[in-house]
């Protein structure tokens, strides 16, 4: 029963890093930037759903405003900095995304301090199921769970089945031909940035409320969503959900049976994928 | 342009000399800052070699700084000086033996992955040293005194001395550009060049390129382990920060900063970013902004990316290339 436990937070850790990734992964795929700051953007939602929830009072009014606080801060940075990187080498993709995140830290930390902070758990879902007499399952975490997979499915049907998806796609396999045949790829792009920053700042703020809020937090995730980018192939939203899960479960069980090796686990499992496939798991081309 | 190249060669001699004579006349304090900065032009110019000439964009070169600095601090006894003769050779032989055991994997990749794998590599060495109590977990250890470079009774140079280990530092970085720059001029080092500019034409010549990448990520990664050692003796201390993703950053930025390709921009590049550093965090100038000097070193980095993409020695040859041709019209 306590292994029950441990896979289930396992799942649920991986279906967080899966709303990260796959904003990551997108933004790889389609647009070919590297974004460092997608951790802070993951930050950026927790402390949101921090000041927010302060404000409102209700977690369930400042997911929504924080939603679209994001939304417009992906914009934003889109049409200001990024859309000036497309041309240019990774290199200054990774430099600028670098200074975006020593900018983000610093204004997290002028404007909430360096403590950390806890945000309440609505309490509509503050409560727990008993598994036997003696163990129980936060629903909370069932919840995150259950809105990441209705996150997923949502945006396997936006991309597979609607006209939006299509030039998405499009954009995916080849830029040059997309934009020919008169996609309005610069739109599309502002696009699929905003909704990176989006999907990593509402994982930050559903999960702000178990993992608590502090500073520092995205660049630790952050390079867990790299792995799993790297893992489940760049651009592949299926690989993302396959190797965010991977990660997910292998690094649970990882602090539970061998706590000091946990933080290589992920590693060593990369590297296992790389030499197996350098190119990740279901990468198509 | 043969103007401007001879230019760039008295800006370099010139720059040689006022660092050799500099002790002369500063304080300790700024002995120690430009110790610093020459510590991290030796590790700017390490990643020149694989990002600058080879055009591997490496997001992990402090794995191999750190790892070179644990070395030292394990096999330093306590309270006692270790031998330089002994520990700097064997940490630069434990580094090169860690980049090559991770170059043979790493390499397999190639672009965007390449970034994110060594960036992988390098953390998955930050999570050893800081997770298990190998060498003293998250709090680190101290080096408690510094190496010595005695050979039985004859001593001549204390690196306990400031002088002295500024006079040993800046010999090293001379060394260490003048094998690089011979590396970069010899066949080995124009193959590199051409992976750069086309691997596939490369492969078609018959070149091995994969041996080729790996000598230079082996190479890089050693001259990165000696900036590490030189680091741990001039602070006493190591801990797994200076492995972390964020020191690779950083000396990423310094190469971008003077100028990739060059060498000497990555001197420029260190020295340049040392110094903005201590500019914002003057409380003088930036009052009480200087303690949040890292949102002006953000903003600063990206304004450097957007407007000075090609760096701060590009800059200077650019202003030489200026004034040769008004002197000769």
């Amino acid at each position: 029963m306590d292994y029950l436990i441990q896979i289930l937070n396992g799942v649920q850790y991986g279906l967080l890093l899966f709303l990260l990734a796959s904003g990551l992964t997108l933004i790889f795929g389609i647009m070919g930037v590297i974004n460092l700051a997608h951790g802070s953007f993951y930050m950026v939602g927790a402390y949101l759903a921090l000041w927010l929830t302060r404000l409102t009072g209700s977690l369930w009014l400042a997911l929504p405003l924080g939603v679209l606080a994001a939304v417009a801060l992906g914009a934003l940075l889109e049409w200001a900095l990024i859309r000036r990187l497309y041309a240019r080498d990774h290199l200054y993709q990774v430099l600028l995304t670098f200074g975006l995140i020593l900018v983000f830290e610093e204004l997290r930390s002028l404007l909430f301090g360096n403590d950390v902070h806890g945000v309440p758990i609505p309490p509509a879902l503050n409560f727990s199921i008993p598994l036997t007499e003696t163990l129980s399952y936060p629903v909370y975490r069932l919840f995150i769970s259950g809105v990441c997979l209705a996150l997923a499915a949502a945006m396997y049907l936006v991309i597979r089945k609607t006209r939006l998806g299509m030039m998405v796609r499009a954009g995916n396999s080849n830029r040059e031909m997309a934009q020919v045949l008169g996609v309005d790829i610069p739109l599309v792009f502002t696009f699929v940035f905003a909704l990176g920053v989006a999907l990593a700042a509402f994982a930050g703020m559903i999960a702000a409320p178990v993992s608590s809020v502090f500073p520092g937090m995205g660049n630790q995730i952050l390079i867990i969503c790299f792995v799993v980018v790297v893992i489940g192939g760049i651009g592949s939203i299926t690989g993302a959900m396959v190797a965010a899960l991977l990660i997910g479960i292998a690094d649970t069980l990882g602090k539970v049976l061998l706590p000091q090796f946990s933080g290589m686990a992920v590693y060593l499992l990369m590297a296992v994928v790389l030499i197996w496939r350098p190119r990740g798991l279901f990468q198509a081309t | 342009m043969q103007d401007s190249d001879r230019l760039i060669r008295w800006l370099i001699v010139l720059g040689a000399v006022c660092l050799a004579l500099f002790p002369l006349a500063g304080s300790t304090f700024y002995l120690q800052l430009l110790t610093k900065i020459m510590i991290m032009a030796i590790f700017a110019m390490s990643l020149d070699l694989i990002v600058g000439y080879t055009g591997l964009v490496s997001l992990g070169q402090s794995a191999y700084f750190g790892f070179a600095a644990y070395m030292l601090a394990l096999a330093s006894p306590k309270g006692a000086a270790a031998s330089l003769w002994l520990t700097l050779p064997g940490a630069l032989a434990a580094t090169a033996a860690l980049s090559l055991a991770i170059g043979l994997l790493v390499l397999r990749t190639a672009g965007i992955y390449f970034i994110m794998v060594t960036l992988a590599f390098a953390q998955m060495l930050y999570y050893l040293f800081h997770d298990t109590g190998l060498g003293g977990g998250s709090d680190g250890i101290y080096i408690h005194v510094r190496p010595s470079l005695a050979l039985g009774d004859f001593n001549p140079v204390n690196l306990a001395d400031h002088t002295h280990f500024y006079y040993l530092v800046f010999a090293l970085m001379l060394g260490a550009y003048l094998l690089l720059r011979a590396v970069i001029a010899s066949p080995f080092g124009r193959v590199l060049v051409a992976i750069r500019e086309n691997p596939v034409r490369v492969r078609s010549l018959g070149f091995q390129v994969f041996n080729y990448k790996l000598g230079a990520f082996v190479l890089a990664g050693t001259l990165a382990g000696l900036a590490g050692y030189l680091s741990a003796c001039q602070f006493g201390f190591v801990n797994p920060e200076i492995l972390s993703w964020h020191y690779s950053g950083i000396v990423l930025m310094m190469l971008l900063l003077g100028g990739m390709g060059r060498l000497y921009g990555a001197v420029i590049g260190a020295f340049a970013f040392i110094l903005v550093q201590e500019l914002f965090s003057l409380e003088a100038l930036f009052g009480d902004f200087a303690r949040r000097w890292q949102l002006s070193m953000g903003v600063f980095i990206v304004l450097v990316v957007l407007l000075l993409p090609r760096g701060l020695s590009d800059l200077v040859e650019r202003l030489g290339r200026g004034a040769a041709k008004r002197a000769a019209g």
